[in-house]
């Protein structure tokens, strides 16, 4: 998993059967120390997760597994929101 | 799989089910000479690892599935070792 910050939705009125009723969240990924890293990516939304928010999540198939019996085509989802953490070994 | 040092814990109260009672650790990838390579990243802890050791990572979803004991739980990484030594011959 990776963590990262919520910035944005996504909306798309035509889109693939199975992806109905999914929230589609634009999420930064964070480096330990809270500063972006990399590029931004949509994320299906399985933690009810708002804007601002830091959250974890996953990627690949196993991306989909929240939404079971569904099976929405993707390849990341949010499946948690995060209190805090600590990186005290990134500084030794 | 690869190796990495356990940076820190994560905290998250709320989360998917199949993570209640798993330990989130923050994880930076290790390259040659234990240098830092790429990204951290965030996995579940199945060994009791604990900050600065140095681990054994799986980076796939049915692995780590595996090592949690849990069928469809949404997670695509997991602690499965502490690394005492390695030698590079």
């Amino acid at each position: 998993m990776q963590v990262g910050r919520v910035v944005g939705d996504v909306v798309a009125t035509r889109k693939h059967d199975a992806l109905t009723g999914v929230t589609l969240l634009l999420v930064q990924p964070l480096d330990p120390a809270h500063q972006p890293v990399g590029r931004v990516i949509v994320a299906a939304d399985a933690a009810g997760a708002g804007v601002g928010e830091e959250v974890f999540f996953v990627r690949g198939r196993e991306a989909s597994f929240p939404f079971y019996p569904a099976e929405p085509p993707v390849d990341a989802a949010i499946v948690g929101i995060v209190d805090h953490w600590s990186a005290e070994g990134a500084h030794s | 799989m690869i190796v990495g040092r356990v940076l820190g814990p994560l905290v998250a109260t709320h989360k998917h089910r199949k993570f209640e009672g798993s330990t989130l650790l923050l994880v930076q990838p290790l390259g040659d000479n234990d240098a830092p390579r790429g990204t951290a990243l965030l996995a579940v802890d199945t060994v009791g690892a604990g900050v600065h050791e140095k681990v054994l990572l799986v980076l796939d979803g049915k692995a780590a599935g595996d090592a949690m004991q849990k069928k469809a739980a949404p997670v695509d990484a997991a602690i499965v070792g502490i690394i005492d030594h390695m030698d590079v011959a």
